[in-house]
Order: C-alpha cells, then structure tokens, then sequence
C-alpha cells in the first residue's frame, strides 16, 4: 500500500486486512518525521520507540500518532515547548492520551508549539518556531502549528492538538488541513498542561473531515477526572450522522465577513456556492461583533494563565521563574493586573459579564441556522516574524475563531482551496453546543462534492 | 489605669476525616507515612492535573453550617487564593470566597455556675459570620540549612470558621472552642485531634474603650493549635496592647505568630505587607446548585447537639447544671448515661440520676462496664451495708497500729485525717461496711485511747 497520503480511515482500514504491519507503518512516519525535523522543526521530541499503553480495543491499532507538546505521557518529556519543563517527564497520562493508547494508537511525537501555547504561529516555541510546510519563510500558525505541520507534511498520519482560542483552527487553516475544536467538555482537559482553563480544549487535526470524526468517537466523553468534563449524551459513532444527506440552514454572519484579505474571501464565497448547488439554504445573520470577544477572550485568558503559571514557582521542575520567556512574563503580568484588588470589577468581572453575552448570542442564532460558515482566518499564513510587530497579534489572527471559544461551541477549519499566493484557505463552520454531529455533517458534504480538500494532498507533494 | 474591652473574632480551621482528599483519591488520613507517598498529580499540583470536588467533604461541611445555625446556601462555588510558599503546591490554594457553602448562624455557649464570682449559669450567644471549605496545604521542615517539603497533607479537607467579633475575654474564646469542638465530635465529621492540628485556630484582638466601637487596628494571630495556648495568646496579647494603648499609642496592625515556649506573640507581618490574593473563581470547579430539599436531607440526621442534650439532660433529669455540662462533653459519656439510666426501674429514674451522674464523673464505678452492671453496681452500693463490728473493731485496731503517724496528726488537732483513715479501714473490709459506721467507730476507738 502507498502510504503516502492515505487517510488515517483508510490505513485502520489497510491494518485490519493485514495489508501492512503496525511496524512497517511507524517506520513509514519515523523516518519521514526525523527527515523533515531540519525544515520544519514540527517537533520537539521524537520517539524512536512508540509510546504505548495498555490496549483495550483496536479501533487504532498500529496508528502512530503526534501530539502536542502539551498533553501529559506518562514517563516521556512534556514541555509545553517551555524550556522551564525542559526535562519534565510526567509520572501520569493525560485522559486524551490515555484513550488513544487504549485504541491501540501509538505516539511517534510530540509536537512544537507556542510556548504555554502562549501565540497563533508557534513562534514563542523556546525550542525554535515551526516552519509552515507549504512556505518554510512563513508560519504555520499556533499554537497547535507543530501537530498541524506535521499532518500537512504528512509527517503522522493524524494529530492531537488543543485550542484555547483558535490554536487548532487557525493553524489548520494555514497549513491546509482539518482542525476540529469541539464542544468545551466534550473533551477531558485532564492532563492537558492548562492555558485557559476554561477555554482548553483538545481536538482532532487530520487530512479528512472522516479521520476528524473517528479520532473525536475515541477522546470525547465524560472523565472523572475532570470536573468541567460533560456528560451530554454522544452519539455512539459521529461518522453516521456525519454521513447523513441532510439539507442544512447555513448562517453567514456579517461581522465575521469583514476585514478579510481579498483572495482569501473569494475562496470562501466560492466554497459557499458549492454549498448552494447542493441546495442548502443561506441565511444572513448578525452576531456581536467579533472584536469584543477578543477584549473578553484576552482579559479572561491572561487573568487565568497567571493563575496556571504559578506553580512554576522554582521549588519544582528544575528551573526557576527566570525561565519563563517573555510572552509568559507578559501574560503572567497583565493576569495579575487585571485580578487585582480594585481591577478585578473593571476587568476580570465585566468580561465573565460579556462571556454571558456572547453565549446568549449563539444560542439565539442557532434557533435558526444550522451550521455558521465564515472564513477561518482573516488572512493566509503570515511570514516569519511578522507577530512581532503586533502586541495582540495572536488575538488578532484568531479573531474569527474567538467567539466559539469564549462561549464553548463546536467549530472546524476546512481547507477549501489557495489563495492567489498558493497557501491554503481555511473554511470555519461552527455549530451549537455539544452538536459536533451537525459541523462534522456540513464539512464531510463539501468534502465529497469538491476536489478542494485536495490542498492537503498538493501540500504533501511537496515533501515526498 | 484605663479599663479596655477586648474585641476578638476567630477564625478556626478543622481538617475532615473524609476517606478521601478535597479533590483526588489520596486518603485524607496522612498521619505516620512516609513523607510523599500519599500523593497524586493532582495533590502535587502536577501540571494538567484536575481538582475534582469531594461531595462527602461538602456535605460534612452543611452539617457543620446546621449545627452552628448557618444558613445553608443553595448556590455556592470555589475560588482560587493565590500566594506562594513552597508548601502551596500550585501557587494558589482553592478555597471559596464571596459564596461560601454556609452563611450567618451563630452558637450558644453554656458557662455553668461556679461558685462564688458566677453563682448562676448563663448562655451566651456567638455569631458565626461564615464556614466555608478549602483545601489543606503540605507541610514544610527546616533542619540546619536543609528545609523539605511533604505534600502528605496537600488536599486534605479544610473546614473554615469565622466568628464574629463577639468575644471580650480569652475565658470566653476557650469556652466557645471547646464547645466547638464538642459539637465537631458529636457530628464524627474531624479527628478533632488537637496534637495532629487538625483544629487550627486563629484569634484576631483588639481592645477599644466603648462596647460597639471599633478601633482602626486588628491584630492577628496565626496557627494555634491548643485551646490554652489560644488563652495564653490572647492574655498576652491583652496586656501587650493595654501597654501600648497606656502609652497613648495604637498598637500596629499585623499578623502575629505564637510562641509556645516564651508563651509570647511576636510581629510576622505588617498591613504594609498586605496580601492581595487575586481571588477568582476556580475555572476547574462549576459552580454548585443545590435545592433546599437536598441540604435538609443531607443535614436531617445530624444528632442532638450538646447544648440541647445538656438542656434536656437538666429538665427531664433535674441534674446540676455542672454535672449536665460534663456528662454532655461527649457524645459517649452522654448516651452512657442515658443508657444506664434506661437500665434502672423508671419510677426511680429521676431520684437515681444524679447519682449515676456523679458516679460517671467521679469515676467511682468503671465506664467500662456494660450500662446494666454499672447500674446493678451503683445500685448495690446505695444498699446499706451490714457491718460485722468485732471484724471492724480488729481492723480498726490494726489501721490505727500500722498509722502512727496519721493517729498522732489526728491527736494534734489535724482531725481531717480520719477520712484517710476512714478508707484504709474499707478497704481492708473489702467494701463490706458502712463508711459512716466505719467513722463512728474510729472516732470512738480515739476517745477511747
């Protein structure tokens, strides 16, 4: 069998027939993962011997998976790419991990990433930023951009990444693959080193909108470890009604159609038409503006990562505060000031008052629209050391992404085609809580209408 | 010299015997092991490691509120208290802060009479301003140069108490913990042991001239963990201040720390040092939502607390208000009583308490026993005895011989003595004789001789 390419669906499906052995797989994605270290950096440990577990069932069996550095495994280096966890090797899995383990899936990696995932281009990395597969001069976004690289070079087969507000999906968008951010609490936090806890969430990165929904049938549902974690009912398997032919309601909010770089919005609005011909009604609706959800995204996120950061205080770990870099420090800072006595009702208690706003705003919207389709991303990826030169420039590029983030609805990043530069477009389709089924839904339709998703194959072209 | 009010409030910290650690698995119970070894991610503060709530340790927590007549709060959350000490695992501690599980309620104090300077007994009331729970932190030990850490006690759970600025002696701070502490006992929700510190408690004095008006200054003293030593602290405290305040001065606000040893307090840190906790609710923890139907369920089975008992015990007994007091200071030696009572024919119950009651408090006859052998013993004892007078009179005759000392105590003037030699000679009889017979014939055999 040609790996190269294949879906994760279609090598679990290569395995089963015994088509190819588990270790002529993992040989496969080691060696393509330690040949493209040098360009791309997409890692910052990579395992020579699998990480394993305890096997329950073998939906995964003999899939090599990469993970974001990030997710606690259990005796193998976790850094959240801070040089302050240099040589922590956590004596726990995280649930997330722990699940995959269970399925039989192996992991080969573990992923660069924004350091703290403190930034949307993986730039903060204190082991180097990741370089975007389809322009090495440019970013892959962040901070999941390590897992997201290395799905887009096809360096694993599939990735576990997390978002605390767009870290999956904007980075998706910039490397052309899918990003799936679902529901806060559909998916356990345990273990996951925490950024803003009440905005994590881990969530599938994959080269189809099938692969996305079999990894989220293994790693969404209740943990008793975590208290945030929700026992909603889930669907047994999201790949039937992921499968259904449904006629959707698709919402286009104004705002979020505004400010976009040119190409890229024509990629989307031709996306939309695609949607159109199948006969799926669209709908213009309003949202509150995406900018407030960045002002109650920031204030809620740094008041909680200075809270996060803490226990770094210099008796544990090896390393002192010192080690923090500087958006850490930054982030430490303005949490602090913000949570401060005669701050905190200015701040920290007026945005938890908007986040209320912003929530009732969705619920309204999703009385009447499906699905929400918007860009992913007000531009493609950026070059290398460009967020330098903006003091927000991770809240800005994930202002499309923030609103389901501050209220915890479900929403992915497709790519549906490049824009004029030849760097992939991302497509958001966000839906209502816990309803991964409906987003899931209206990807995997555009997915077998078009031959867009075929970005992702031209990307791994280009590292044969 | 001016005559000064003391104002103190409290603050008492008492750890759960839960099974189980506020929000993992660790057993609560860390006494006696190894340092570190009842530990988990989430106790170490591990990163990704999740709190997870014990339902068990906020149930307790409600019984707590009902016994202290708090109101019981439908709607409560936790927050997070930041500081850093190297034994707060995570840099912040969770604790609850502006929706705390229990309310406003209050506890009444029974001060039974004493002799001459309080002849009545009387009850005083003392508010209880909030009780909330929190989480325990590790411990830390300095050797030489070398301090260490043991998270053994990170988690464990934390009962916070806060009383009102009710109390104007440090009698009355002792008073109200150890009926505290009896009222803890009788709810079997604590260890309640005071050498372990699982009862910590924190006095805050101030003294003002006019009941009702309160001075610009507090003082605070941290981690006490003996009802005596809380006294002493404060007693100090009282006369440190009064000097100060003579002096036409105000005493600093701070925080003070205790000194077993000197049985002084000493300054650990001034106002200016001030903490600013950065208080916000714990992101980790959803909020709670009770009904008012399920607190009364959880809290309908607490037992009858000691007040109540110790009231009953004198109305329906006629008992001392001291012997009431006593017998009510645990739950067990209460219900031994009442158990031995029950033992006894009903229509001599009322005439025979006070004397079961002296008899427990005395320790004349073993707790030990069954409460229906207490009583035949008890019984046995009120029957008057048949004294064998030529055996008395012998033995009599050989007490006397063998304390010549106390005889001649006796014959100069020391007469309280024969009560001494009134036991040597039942003892001799083996209880087989009427102690007033007994002094009787003692008394005769002096004349005599």
């Amino acid at each position: 069998m040609d790996l190269l390419g294949a879906s994760l669906t279609s090598i679990v499906q290569a395995l089963s027939d015994k088509k190819i052995s588990a270790a002529d797989v993992y040989d496969f994605f080691l060696k393509r993962s330690k040949h493209y270290q040098n360009d791309l950096n997409a890692y910052v440990t990579i395992l020579d011997k699998p990480h394993a577990g305890k096997v329950k069932n073998n939906i995964l069996h003999g899939i090599p998976l990469c993970v974001k550095d990030n997710f606690s495994t259990r005796g193998v280096r976790t850094t959240a790419s801070s040089k302050l966890l240099d040589k922590y090797e956590p004596p726990y899995e995280s649930t997330v991990t722990k699940r995959l383990l269970e399925a039989g899936a192996t992991i080969l990696g573990k992923n660069n990433m924004d350091a703290w995932a403190h930034g949307s281009s993986t730039e903060t990395s204190d082991y180097g930023p990741t370089r975007n597969p389809w322009d090495t001069q440019r970013a892959p976004g962040g901070s999941s951009g390590g897992t997201t690289a290395s799905v887009s070079a096809y360096l694993a087969p599939a990735g576990i990444g997390s978002e605390t507000a767009g870290s999956i999906r904007q980075p998706a968008s910039w490397c052309g693959v899918v990003g799936l951010k679902p529901t806060y609490g559909r998916v356990s936090r345990y273990g996951v080193i925490a950024m803003g806890s009440s905005f994590d969430c881990p969530g599938p990165v994959t080269t189809t909108v099938e692969d996305a929904a079999l990894l989220l049938n293994i790693i969404a549902g209740n943990d008793l470890f975590d208290a945030t974690c929700s026992d909603y009912k889930r669907p047994d398997d999201y790949r039937i009604g992921m499968k259904k032919k449904r006629k959707l309601t698709i919402g286009v909010p104004k705002e979020y159609m505004q400010n976009i770089e040119p190409s890229m919005l024509k990629k989307v609005e031709e996306a939309f038409e695609v949607y159109k011909k199948m006969g799926h009604i669209f709908k213009s609706v309003s949202l509150i503006d995406p900018k407030y959800a960045i002002s109650v995204y920031t204030i809620l996120q740094r008041a909680e990562v200075s809270s996060n950061l803490a226990r770094y205080d210099g008796v544990r770990y090896g390393k002192n505060r010192r080690a923090f870099a500087k958006e850490a420090k930054k982030r430490i800072m303005l949490g602090a000031f913000t949570l401060s006595q005669g701050f905190y009702d200015a701040y920290y208690e007026k945005a938890q008052k908007i986040k209320t706003l912003i929530i009732e705003d969705l619920r309204r919207v999703f009385k009447d629209v499906d699905v929400l389709m918007s860009p992913a991303t007000p531009t493609t990826a950026f070059k290398l050391g460009e967020f330098e030169k903006y003091p927000f420039f991770g809240e800005v590029m994930d202002v499309l992404n923030e609103s389901a983030s501050v209220a915890g609805t479900p929403a992915i990043s497709i790519p549906v085609g490049l824009d004029t530069k030849g760097l992939p477009v991302g497509m958001q389709i966000m839906g209502n809580f816990f309803d991964e089924e409906t987003v899931l839904n209206a990807a995997y339709q555009f997915e077998q209408e078009t031959n867009f998703m075929d970005v992702i194959k031209k990307g791994i072209n280009n590292y044969v | 010299m001016t005559q000064y009010i003391p104002i103190i409030g409290l603050e008492i910290h008492v750890e759960l015997k839960t099974k189980s650690k506020m929000f993992c698995q660790c057993s609560a119970d860390y006494f006696h092991m190894k340092p570190n070894s009842n530990t988990c991610p989430v106790c170490l503060g591990l990163p990704g490691a999740l709190p997870v709530p014990n339902k068990t340790a906020i149930e307790w927590t409600m019984k707590i509120g009902k016994a202290l007549n708090c109101k019981l709060n439908t709607h409560f959350k936790f927050d997070r208290k930041h500081y850093f000490y190297p034994d707060l695992p995570k840099g912040y501690q969770i604790s609850q802060l502006d929706k705390p599980i229990c309310g406003e309620g209050h506890v009444e104090v029974f001060f039974p009479a004493k002799n001459k300077e309080a002849p009545q007994s009387h009850v005083k009331k003392f508010r209880i301003e909030r009780v909330h729970l929190e989480e325990d932190t590790g411990k830390l030990s300095h050797k030489n140069s070398t301090s260490l850490i043991d998270f053994n006690r990170s988690g464990v759970p934390l009962v916070e108490i806060v009383t009102g600025p009710d109390f104007e002696s440090a009698e009355e701070v002792k008073a109200f913990l150890e009926e505290l502490y009896t009222i803890i006992t009788y709810l079997d929700v604590s260890d309640a042991n005071l050498d372990e510190g699982s009862m910590r408690m924190e006095p805050n004095i101030s003294l003002t001239l006019k009941r009702g008006v309160f001075p610009d200054y507090k003082v605070e003293v941290k981690n006490i963990n003996s009802f005596n030593f809380a006294k002493k602290a404060i007693e100090f405290e009282i006369r440190r201040q009064t000097a100060i305040l003579e002096k036409g001065k105000t005493p600093k606000q701070e925080t003070r720390g205790y000194n077993e040893d000197k049985g002084i307090t000493f300054a650990q840190r001034s106002k200016e040092e001030a903490k600013d906790y950065r208080y916000f609710s714990d992101p980790d923890i959803p909020p709670f939502v009770y009904t008012k139907g399920q607190i009364d369920k959880i809290t309908r089975d607490i037992p009858e607390l000691p007040l109540a008992r110790l009231t009953r015990f004198i109305s329906s007994y006629g008992l001392r208000d001291s012997d009431a007091f006593q017998l009510t200071r645990t739950v067990n030696t209460a219900e031994y009583f009442e158990s031995v009572l029950n033992e006894c024919a009903k229509e001599k119950r009322k005439e025979l308490a006070q004397k079961i009651a002296h008899a427990i408090i005395n320790k004349r006859i073993s707790t030990k026993l069954s409460p229906k052998e207490f009583a035949e013993k008890l019984l046995e004892s009120l029957t008057p005895k048949e004294t064998d007078i030529t055996l008395l009179k012998d033995t009599i005759d050989r007490v006397l011989a063998r304390n010549a000392k106390a005889v001649s105590d006796y014959k100069k003037g020391k007469t309280s003595v024969i009560m001494f030699l009134v036991g040597q000679a039942m003892r001799e009889m083996k209880g087989k004789a009427d102690a007033s017979m007994v002094r009787i014939e003692l008394e005769k055999s002096f004349k005599n001789n």
